[in-house]
């Protein structure tokens, strides 16, 4: 058996078929290719680049994709964590339903909860009629965008808070209870503080996954330039424009944003499992 | 004998205590099973209802006639052939993965678990943009591919090659945990016992993972099959021809088709009902599974 200089030895075969397999298979579909929208974002001229990604309806779009993904992951993490909350602590009939129908989201495709969304909120849908005659619109406005993304990112924080809730120990709580401590002072100084890392690593990931989103987004949102366009649509856009420069100049910013929320959901990840093992 | 009564009686009461002291008044516990239950229905339960509903408002005939247009055979043969692609392939590549990161020790290891996730923090307009940058028209390899014939973009080779990325992370992120969790010894064990590497392989490693193999299958084809945006790059909407099913309910629904839009609609819902079915069933089992080597190990140990 050869011995490489950066892997112990081994009895076991395979080492370099498999490593050498995965790295081609991973180098020719995923890493060549994202190398390949960077390359061609250097050959624009800086006034080119800064031209497009700061034009006002590039702007526009930020506020709204950033802002919506912003306001359904806030959302999700209110109501995930009590999701996860009752679902580990509670009792009721059907909770086994309830725990598998969470993950809908990741099952179910976008442009299935996005057709289904717009046919809930038109002004003659289900919802929709009840809310038009009180003057709120909720399909084809920014309020829709908010909706189909809480849609989509509504597993994270369930799943992220869930195995925490589930492994603190009973004793802590007693322990406070014991020692005086009013049930919400137990929830807010003892429960809150073991369970923040994770709730913030879910809220991270509902808001990355929120940003990127596309498919359910244009059936609901309108799609009004500087309205109610999200960034992943105006990239589409100037694609079918041929403006090829425009949608890497857009796609890039967005790939470096992905990049940046990685890199802080694994230091989360990594602070969550510190803070279990403490 | 008393003095065991007497610490049955205290630990009775401790447990009731725990009892008390670990959860809420009644009516906050309602109150929190209702906003979540609220939440959960506004959100999940009502948009599945909604797809079925409007797919089945004027009835089975209309429901049924959406599935024999030849454009939407058409769509489901694109679909089933990109997944029967994709699904495969993402599952070599998992294996073999899995096998080099989980078996073996070397320097790197966790940047190439972060690598390999890469695709899943990528927004599936920027996944299908960059396949167009190498292989469209005005793309690097695009005038060499136009001279010798060959399309990619706007054609099934596009398709496939969207759907494996975006579906990339899916088997390999379940099988590298659950084979890191069971260490080498079996093999090794298998190894020194005279076995080469591929029988250790199929009779000692996949047996173990088999689950976690099903698993990821299971969502990695949910995902291939339900994927909109980055097919829609790539596919140039070529009816009967480069349209997924995703992509032809878009087209259905811009088209005010409403009924055919929610029919084939309501078919990759309840796609995505199989596969939480199918998710839950694969997690029990593999807990039995991990209760069942506990059990046994600890009854070595004994």
């Amino acid at each position: 058996m050869k011995a490489h200089w950066f892997k112990k030895r081994s009895v076991i075969p395979g080492f370099g078929l498999t490593m050498g397999f995965s790295l081609l298979y991973l180098s020719l579909l995923v890493l060549i290719p994202l190398a390949g929208i960077f390359l061609k974002t250097a050959t624009m001229s800086w006034a080119q680049f800064w031209e497009t990604i700061a034009s006002p309806r590039a702007l526009a779009s930020y506020r709204l994709s950033f802002g919506a993904a912003f306001i359904g992951a806030l959302l999700n993490a209110v109501f995930g964590l009590i999701v996860a909350w009752v679902l580990v602590r509670y009792r009721f009939p059907g909770k086994q339903l309830v725990d598998a129908i969470v993950d809908l989201p990741f099952a179910l495709p976008t442009a299935v909860a996005g057709i289904a969304f717009t046919a809930i909120y038109t002004p003659n849908g289900w919802i929709g009629k009840w809310l038009a005659p009180l003057g709120l619109k909720v399909a084809f406005t920014p309020f829709g965008v908010i909706l189909v993304l809480t849609f989509i990112g509504l597993p994270f924080v369930v799943r992220t808070v869930q195995p925490v809730l589930e492994d603190i120990e009973p004793d802590v709580e007693e322990a406070a209870a014991i020692l005086g401590a009013h049930r919400i002072q137990t929830i807010g100084r003892v429960i809150f503080p073991t369970v923040w890392p994770a709730l913030l690593t879910g809220f991270a990931m509902a808001f990355a996954r929120a940003i990127g989103e596309y498919g359910s987004v244009i059936f609901i949102a309108g799609n009004m330039p500087m309205h109610t366009e999200i960034t992943p649509l105006l990239i589409i856009t100037k694609l079918e424009q041929y403006d090829y420069t425009g949608a890497t100049a857009l796609a890039v910013i967005m790939l470096m944003v992905s990049f940046v929320l990685l890199l802080l959901i694994n230091l989360l990840q990594w602070w969550t499992t510190r803070q279990q093992r403490a | 004998m008393t003095s065991q009564s007497s610490t049955i009686s205290i630990q009775m009461q401790s447990r009731s205590i725990s009892r008390r002291v670990r959860t809420e008044p009644f009516f906050v516990k309602m109150m929190l099973i209702i906003l979540a239950l609220g939440f959960l229905g506004l959100f999940i339960f009502l948009p599945v209802v909604v797809v079925f509903t409007s797919a089945l408002q004027k009835g089975w005939q209309f429901y049924i006639s959406a599935f024999r247009e030849p454009e939407a055979l058409a769509a489901i043969r694109l679909t089933l052939l990109a997944a029967g692609i994709a699904v495969p392939l993402n599952l070599i590549f998992g294996l073999a993965a899995s096998w080099a990161i989980a078996k073996f020790e070397f320097k790197g290891k966790n940047l190439l678990i972060t690598l390999i996730d890469l695709p899943f923090s990528v927004s599936p307009v920027v996944s299908g943009i960059i396949y167009v940058l190498i292989f469209g028209l005005h793309g690097w390899l695009g005038p060499w591919l136009y001279e010798h014939n060959i399309q990619i973009i706007f054609a099934v080779p596009g398709i496939v090659l969207a759907t494996i990325f975006v579906t990339f992370p899916f088997i390999a992120r379940e099988l590298i945990p659950l084979m890191q969790a069971q260490g080498t010894e079996e093999e090794e064990a298998a190894i020194s016992l005279g076995a080469n590497g591929w029988q250790t392989f199929w009779r000692v490693t996949l047996p173990n993972v088999k689950w976690g193999v099903i698993y990821g299958v299971i969502l990695c084809n949910a995902r291939a099959m339900g994927e909109f945006g980055a097919v829609s790059v790539v596919s140039g909407h070529i009816r009967g021809l480069t349209n997924t099913l995703t992509l032809h309910v878009e087209i259905l629904y811009n088209e005010y088709n409403t009924i055919a839009a929610f029919s084939l609609a309501s078919l990759l819902t309840l796609l995505a009902l199989v596969t939480l079915a199918a998710k839950s069933i694969v997690g029990w089992k593999t807990r039995q599974h991990i209760k069942n080597a506990e059990k046994i190990s600890e009854e070595k140990a004994s």
